[in-house]
This record gives structure tokens, C-alpha cells and sequence, in this order.
């Protein structure tokens, strides 16, 4: 549905923008787009909706290029920016009939469809309210709302839930998971459990370039081969700590609660390289040097590590 | 054409809602009803001293209604207009760059040329109201003497051509920038520049004078107060307008074009 090929974008002067960004998005889909602030993400999105264009690269949106059909690409979209830019004095029903107007809604349909959708965005008791008199919540809402107001084929959500409280959050989220399966759906975050719950396959970027792409639990499958363990270890600290360094493949060993006296227990989390064996190593050396072993766990990593890992991994490697 | 009304409704709707249409349109009214009771006031003032005092009456010749009120009412509204449209024109692209709802306008299926004329439409709606305002003013004339009709409707035809003149341009100066204030005052120096070229007409030397004479954007309103149809300056006019529109669209587009 979204074919976004060597995507670059470069402002003048030392602005950063983005370079050679590469993905795909089926039809149906959510996809998220992961980054820290300042990493590309609004950039992208900008070149997806149309609203400026790419240094170099493609991007095809339903069959259209972005450049060369502009008309038709953004007939098929419905965008929601991060800042929601919305006519402040206009009152929310004829404000969404103005942009049901624009987005090419047959004349008859227009009323109806205003009442659906913001039915839909649950804004109905809000009618008869300047957009300007509306919570941020209920701004998002309007956002939404336009974004909605054709039925587009792609929705583009750029941080849809930031600044919403914990209920507004629930409720978004919900509705944008309703809305996904007849729509394609690209969604830019920095909260990552949002990601995860929502969205099929994630596009990490950082710093302009696209550093992951797939699945979350793919994401967390390949990258818990790092291979972290926690194990509870009764023993003296630096004897332990000193041990468990020693071992093949150990990269770092932190020591989380330290024992209180020399006979109780201390957690440990003890990371090795990629690709060795790790608990079965560590449950050895307690073997051998007669600790008591009371707890002994591989880490999942959470989408969370995954993303500071993806995202810090040059500097680890430097 | 669709999305032309849609645009040209929000456009009046928007200069309504906030006080702009309001502030512009009564000031506008205010300064050319003073002006207009001045005239007039003064017109009367010297028919009466004109019937009792034969040295008043060789003084002015013939008092005549059109050549005495309405001639110069008309040349105080295009000054005034001069002054109040960059007011009008200054929000329309600027205001929506500020509050970034250009970035959703832009991304919805419009064309440039029917948002740029939807704003020029939109605009030239509120200049045709407050234009409309100025009417019972020429209604009292009209009462009270007997001007030339085909005077006031070459005059509105000329003051409405070049309403339209000046909001291009206006229009223009505000797709530049999204600061309204610098919007204002580029599209009033520019309008200023182009009333006084031609007052320097005179020492240029003989072709740079009539080039200068023909740019200068109030003399082409000159033939219309005196109840003249000349193609030429409604040419001058359509071509001005046409031209800034262009520029504005061309403006809008270049963001889309690869850098």
C-alpha cells in the first residue's frame, strides 16, 4: 500500500533531515514509526501527506506517487500532524463540513457524515463549541476527526495520544485499533508500549536513518540473544561478582541489591555476548564453587531496551 | 470549482468570526463618511455663498455636484483603501503558516490556484461589503442634487478593479511571510511606492516618465472618476492582479517543489 524507497531529505545548513529511508506498509496494516525526538519522524510524514517534497527517493502511496500524483495521493490520505493545527474560531461541526467539503464528500452526504464521525470520535456533546473553547483531549479528537472524515484508505497519525491524559490515551488507542483492518494505518511514537500494543510491524529510526524494521516480538526475539540473566546468588559479594566475570562470554555483571550481611542473598544481572550459552554457564560455576543458587532467570527485553539498544548501539560500539 | 466555494465560505465566515471584518469595515466606513460630510458640507456651504455673492460664483464657474463631491469622494476612498486593504490581505496565507493549519490545507486534495483564488474571492466579498457601505453616501447626493450616474458606476467599476488590484498583492505579500505584520506593511510599502512612482514623473526624462505614469497604480483610477472606460487601465488592473495571484499560487507551490 506504502512504498517508501531511499527516502532522503536534507535542509539547509546543518538542520538534520533524513537519509535513504526504506519500508514497506501492506494493506491493513499498523505500522509504528519508533524514534526519539528530532530522529525524522514528522519529516517523513511530511513527505508522505505531500506537504513538502523529498530531496531524492519515492514514495508511492496507493499506487500514486507522492510527487508526481500529488492530487491523488492526498484524496486517499487523512493526516493528523503532531501539533493538531486546527481553525481555533471556527465551531467544530462546521469546521469538519469545511474539510468534508474540501476532501471531496458529495454535497448530500456531508451533514451525515460529520454526525458519524464525530460520533465516532465520541465529540457529539461537544457540537455547538468553538474549537478554540476545546481540552487538548478534545482537540485530538477533532484532528482525528478530520483526518477521518473521507473514510482515506491510509490513515497518518503523527503522535497521536501525546499530551492526553491516561483515560484519553486508552480511548484513542482504542479507537485508532478499531479503526485499523480496512485501513492502513502508519502511527509515529516515542511511547513504546503504544507500539507494541498496537501496531504489527515497527520502524525504529534515529538520527534520519531507519535503524530496524519488523515485527515487535521479532524485535524482541533477535535482540534477547544478547542474552541477559538475573540470578540471586547467596555469597559474598565480590567473590561472586569477581567469579561471574570470569565466565566465557560475560560482558558486564552489576550487582542490583546488594546482601545486607555476608550470608544473604544479592541479585545479580550478568550479560553476555551474543550467540554464548549463559544460564547454563552460570548455574556451573555455582556448582562449582558451592553458592546457593536461589534464582536464576533469562531477561526478555522489553521494546523499551530494544529501542535504547537499537538507538545507542553506536555508541556502545565506539 | 467545488472546493472554491468551500474555501471562498470559510474565508468569509473565518474574517467574520474573528473581529478583523468588523474592526476594517467600520473604520473604513468612519473615515470616508468624514471626509464625504466635509465635502459635502463644504459644497453646500459655497452654493449658498455662491447664489448671494456673485464674486463667489465667477470664483468657482460652474458648481457641478459630480466634479466638486463626487470626484474627489472617490479619489479619498481609493486612498483609504490604500490604507485599509493590507489590513484585509495581511492574515489570509500568513495566519494559517503561524498556527501551522496550512500544513492540513496543504495536504488535502486542493489545488494551489482554487485555494489562491478562494482566499482572493473571500477577500474581495469583504471589500465589496465595505465598498456597499459607502453607497448611501452617494444615495444623499443624490437626494439632495443630481449627479452623474454614469460618474458613480464607472467610479465603483474602477474602485472595485482596483480593490482587486491591491488584494492580490496583498495576498501575494502574505504567502511570504508568516509574520501578519510584515505582511501588512511589505504589501502597504509596495502599494505606496507604486502611488508615488508616478509623482516622479516629471524629471526622468521623457519615456522613463510615461513608464513611470503608466505603473503608477492610482493614475489608472483617474479615468474612472471622470466616467471614462479606458481598456487600457482596466487592463492595467485585471493584468495587475492576475499577475500577484499568479505569484501567490507560485509561492504556495514552491514548498512542494524539490530542493
Amino acid at each position: 500500500m506504502i512504498e517508501v524507497k531511499n527516502l532522503t531529505k536534507t535542509y539547509g545548513g546543518n538542520a538534520r533531515g533524513i537519509t535513504d529511508i526504506s519500508f514497506n506498509v501492506n494493506k491493513g496494516e499498523i505500522l509504528g514509526f519508533l524514534g526519539p525526538n528530532g530522529a525524522g519522524k514528522t519529516t517523513t510524514m511530511r513527505i508522505l501527506t505531500c506537504f513538502m517534497p523529498a530531496t531524492s527517493g519515492t514514495v508511492n502511496v496507493a499506487g500514486f506517487d507522492v510527487f508526481e500524483d500529488s492530487l491523488q495521493v492526498r484524496s486517499r490520505i487523512g493526516y493528523l500532524p503532531e501539533t493538531v493545527p486546527l481553525y481555533t474560531d471556527m465551531q467544530v461541526p462546521v469546521y469538519l463540513r469545511f474539510v468534508a467539503g474540501l476532501k471531496g464528500v458529495p454535497w448530500k452526504e456531508i451533514k451525515n457524515r460529520v454526525a458519524e464521525v464525530m460520533e465516532q470520535v465520541a465529540l457529539t456533546h461537544m457540537a455547538h463549541k468553538f474549537i478554540g473553547e476545546l481540552s487538548k483531549g478534545y482537540r485530538q479528537r477533532v484532528g482525528l476527526a478530520q483526518a477521518l472524515i473521507n473514510d482515506p484508505e491510509v490513515l497518518i497519525l503523527d503522535e497521536p495520544t501525546i499530551g492526553l491524559d491516561p483515560k484519553q490515551i486508552i480511548e484513542i488507542r482504542s479507537l485508532i485499533k478499531g479503526l485499523a483492518g480496512a485501513r492502513t494505518i502508519i502511527l509515529s511514537s516515542h511511547i513504546l508500549p503504544e507500539v507494541s500494543m498496537l501496531c504489527q510491524r515497527v520502524v525504529i529510526i534515529d538520527e534520519g536513518k531507519v535503524k530496524a524494521v519488523d515485527t515487535p516480538d521479532n524485535l524482541t526475539s533477535q535482540l534477547t540473544k544478547s542474552n541477559r540473566v538475573v540470578a540471586r546468588i547467596a555469597g559474598k559479594q565480590a567473590d561472586v561478582q569477581d567469579g561471574l566475570r570470569k565466565i566465557r562470554g560475560v560482558k558486564r555483571v552489576d550487582c542490583l541489591s546488594p546482601a545486607e550481611s555476608g550470608a544473604g542473598t544479592s541479585k545479580y544481572t550478568i550479560e553476555f555476548e551474543m550467540d554464548s550459552q549463559s544460564s547454563n554457564l552460570v548455574a556451573r560455576l555455582a556448582g562449582e564453587r558451592q553458592w546457593d543458587l536461589y534464582e536464576l532467570t533469562p531477561m526478555k527485553m522489553s521494546l523499551e531496551d530494544i529501542f535504547i539498544r537499537i538507538v545507542t548501539e553506536e555508541e556502545i560500539k565506539q | 470549482m467545488r472546493n472554491f466555494i468551500f474555501i471562498l465560505t470559510k474565508e468569509i465566515r473565518s474574517y467574520f468570526y474573528s473581529p478583523v471584518a468588523f474592526v476594517v469595515i467600520t473604520i473604513f466606513s468612519v473615515l470616508i463618511g468624514y471626509y464625504f460630510y466635509n465635502i459635502f458640507a463644504a459644497f453646500s456651504t459655497i452654493s449658498f455663498q455662491a447664489q448671494t455673492d456673485p464674486m463667489v460664483a465667477s470664483q468657482y464657474g460652474v458648481l457641478n455636484v459630480t466634479e466638486f463631491v463626487i470626484r474627489p469622494f472617490f479619489g479619498v476612498v481609493s486612498i483609504v483603501m490604500l490604507i485599509m486593504l493590507p489590513m484585509l490581505t495581511m492574515r489570509s496565507f500568513a495566519e494559517e503558516k503561524k498556527t501551522g493549519t496550512i500544513e492540513l490545507l496543504l495536504t488535502y486534495p486542493v489545488k494551489d490556484l482554487e485555494l489562491v483564488l478562494g482566499k482572493f474571492a473571500g477577500c474581495m466579498g469583504i471589500f465589496a461589503i465595505m465598498l456597499s457601505l459607502s453607497v448611501p453616501c452617494l444615495l444623499l447626493v443624490a437626494f439632495f442634487g443630481d449627479p452623474e450616474w454614469g460618474v458613480i458606476v464607472t467610479g465603483y467599476g474602477g474602485l472595485f478593479l482596483m480593490g482587486g488590484a491591491f488584494i492580490s498583492l496583498g495576498l501575494f505579500m502574505s504567502s511570504l511571510t508568516e509574520n501578519q505584520i510584515i505582511a501588512a506593511v511589505l504589501s502597504f510599502a509596495s502599494l505606496m511606492v507604486l502611488y508615488m512612482v508616478g509623482s516622479s514623473s516629471g524629471f526622468v526624462g521623457e519615456k522613463m516618465g510615461q513608464f513611470l505614469e503608466y505603473v503608477s497604480i492610482l493614475s489608472h483610477f483617474e479615468t474612472f472618476a471622470r466616467g471614462v472606460l479606458d481598456t487600457s487601465d482596466i487592463t492595467y488592473y485585471l493584468l495587475f492582479a492576475v499577475f500577484f495571484l499568479f505569484l501567490s499560487m507560485h509561492s504556495l507551490e514552491s514548498k512542494r517543489w524539490r530542493a
